[in-house]
């Protein structure tokens, strides 16, 4: 019963996993960008409603209303006014780029919110818990899980079924074409980076509730979403889903056998599946 | 059209003037025990040995294209070498340098063939979760304390020398050929078959493959060889350091951010960046690092600048305006006097 306890808290833990993974998922299968400030940007979410509940005294999945248009302006401002100059063949000035902004980002909430780690009180929710066949779960993992899908079907139905969806899939495909028929590439690419910003403030926010985080921590959060990509496969992001399960499971049955292993079984379980299955378990598009 | 007319060499005047300048420099800082104070040599070693990861680091990104954000790895590796073998198997901290390269190189080879898998920027995520997984093992090690880290002990650190004095100049001596080494062995590979290689790799990778290079391999070699000199360098740092731990060994911010920074101020894909960005580094650093945090925001929005406004670096910005080259590499052809 405690393996299965734990195959069943990683799963839930996993679904925190596959929101850090879903914003990286997304940029990376509609403008092939890897964003090394990923993790800092989950982070700076998660002090964004630090700031939102401290100021206005609302409960922290409230604040997700005001935090997640805020992302999404951050994002669609960053990608018009920087990363949308780093895009062409070469691989080099997204990377270094994204890598600077992490250390600015890093160092501004150093600067703003110091050092000490923070947490969001969410007062009962980060405590409730129910029984469910023998099993205890807790009320805030199956609550991030259940966003964890919900989020990957919004993202789901905006790409197969919406206008705004056909234009991300057209400059995925090919982005001097899709600029031809009518599209502003610039403009689409904001608005993918201004929806995976919105993504990752309700994994900030998650987050926040879930543990105490400090402004070191984005390094840790990309790691995770970084390898729930690659488990899942590049661009399925049900794959990704899966991808983070995996991770999370792994590192929930590590820490069952020495609690100091638990982040360490992670990482081996996704070097493990990177040796034998090099395009991830449901690849789609190979990078 | 006459051919007699045309020369085609390799060496300028410029980096014959610039050889022996050189020279000159290295035999004054050889000198550097006689006429500089303690806290200079400090910061000299200390110069030396960022300019040696970042000329490492730089061969990887510039030429090999292989962006890696996880080179404390190998940083951290070397460092923790040179403790267990000087600790638990007896050897000379010299000698324990050397043996960390080598078990460097050993380490990277199943490394290189997993990460390699991945290409461009999860590549370079992908070195990070190795360098991870390196700090999170050693952090398992209660041999070498753990996460806490331990002191080399005082026995082995008199094996180096018995006076503070010598010891002091025996790892400034190091750091300093260690730098001279690297800069020299990147100089010399650049400018050998494997180099031209490399560079056409560089340029064009689909072009280079219908020339029959082999391009797995050739970058493979690189890597390997990198892995050894930054285990190495690691060694030398950490021998300088007298401490160890998990979370100062395997720092992202000093070993990866920092060099980065470095190469890109200077000039990414030259030999002659590194050693600029290293100088402006320092520069910055000793005159801001008051100022704490807001300097490595600095430091970030110079590279972020840097990187869109002048992709090439200062050097580069120098070389479009004057056709300098200090370590040649290319050809030139020029005209010869009808005298």
């Amino acid at each position: 019963m405690d393996w299965l306890n734990a195959i069943v808290q990683g799963t839930l833990l996993g679904g925190l996993y596959a929101l850090f993974a879903a914003g990286l998922s997304l940029i990376f299968g509609v403008m092939r960008l890897v964003n090394i400030a990923h993790g800092d940007l989950i982070v700076l979410a998660a002090y964004l409603g630090l700031t939102v509940t401290t100021a206005t005294g609302i409960h922290p999945l409230l604040a997700i209303v005001v935090v997640v248009p805020v992302m999404a302006a951050i994002g669609y401002v960053l990608q018009r006014g920087l990363l949308n100059q780093t895009l062409g063949d070469d691989l080099l000035p997204p990377l270094l780029v994204t890598f600077g902004l992490s250390v600015i980002i890093q160092n501004a909430l150093l600067e703003g919110y110091t050092a000490d780690p923070q947490k969001l009180a969410a007062g009962n929710l980060e405590t409730a818990s129910f029984a469910f066949g023998g099993l205890t779960l807790g009320v805030l993992p199956v609550l991030t899980f259940s966003f964890a899908i919900a989020v990957i079907w919004g993202l789901q139905w905006i790409f197969y079924c919406t206008a705004l969806g056909r234009a991300f899939r057209a400059v995925s495909d090919n982005q001097d074409i899709a600029q031809l028929m009518g599209l502003n590439r610039r403009h689409i690419f904001g608005l993918a980076m201004a929806l995976a910003l919105a993504v990752t403030a309700i994994a900030g926010i998650l987050l926040g509730i879930r543990t105490s985080f400090d402004p070191s921590g984005g390094g840790g959060r990309l790691i995770f979403g970084f390898e729930a990509v690659i488990i899942g496969g590049l661009g399925n992001l049900w794959g990704t889903l899966a991808g983070g399960v995996i991770l999370g499971v792994a590192q929930t049955v590590g820490a069952k056998i020495d609690p100091g292993w638990q982040i360490l079984s992670g990482h081996i379980a996704f070097l493990l599946i990177l040796a034998v299955r090099p395009n991830g378990l449901f690849p789609r598009i190979s990078a | 059209m006459n051919s007699q007319t045309y020369a085609v060499s390799r060496s300028s005047r410029a980096a014959r003037v610039s050889a022996i300048i050189g020279t000159l420099v290295l035999i004054i800082l050889v000198a550097a025990p006689w006429w500089a104070g303690r806290a200079d040599m400090r910061l000299m070693g200390e110069l030396f040995l960022y300019l040696a990861l970042a000329s490492l680091w730089n061969l990887m990104a510039g030429y090999a294209g292989l962006v890696s954000v996880g080179q404390q790895a190998f940083v951290g590796f070397g460092g923790y070498m040179l403790f267990a073998l000087t600790m638990f198997a007896g050897l000379h901290p010299i000698t324990a340098i050397a043996a960390a390269g080598l078990l460097g190189a050993l380490i990277s080879v199943p490394v290189a063939v997993l990460i390699f898998r991945l290409r461009g920027a999860y590549f370079a995520i992908g070195t990070w979760v190795i360098a991870e997984v390196f700090r999170l093992g050693f952090a398992q090690v209660s041999a070498l304390g753990g996460g806490s880290g331990s002191s080399l002990p005082v026995a082995i650190v008199k094996s180096l020398a018995s006076k503070r004095a010598m010891r002091e100049s025996i790892s400034y001596w190091l750091a300093l050929s260690a730098a001279v080494l690297v800069v020299a062995s990147v100089y010399f590979f650049l400018r050998s078959r494997k180099g031209l290689a490399l560079t056409a790799i560089r340029d064009n990778e689909t072009a280079a493959d219908s020339l029959g290079i082999d391009i797995w391999r050739t970058k493979f070699v690189v890597y390997v060889v990198t892995s050894a000199f930054t285990a190495m360098i690691g060694a030398l740092i950490f021998l300088q350091k007298l401490r160890i731990s998990p979370d100062a060994a395997f720092s992202v911010n000093d070993w990866t951010a920092f060099v980065i920074f470095i190469v890109v101020i200077g000039g990414i894909g030259t030999i002659e960046g590194p050693i600029i960005g290293t100088f402006v580094f320092f520069l910055l650093r000793e005159t801001l690092a008051d100022l704490g945090t807001v300097y490595l925001i600095v430091l970030g929005v110079v590279a972020i600048l840097v990187m869109l406004k002048a992709p090439k670096g200062l050097w580069g910005l120098f070389r479009a305006r004057f056709d300098v080259q200090i370590f040649p590499l290319g050809y030139r052809v020029s005209k010869r006097d009808p005298s």
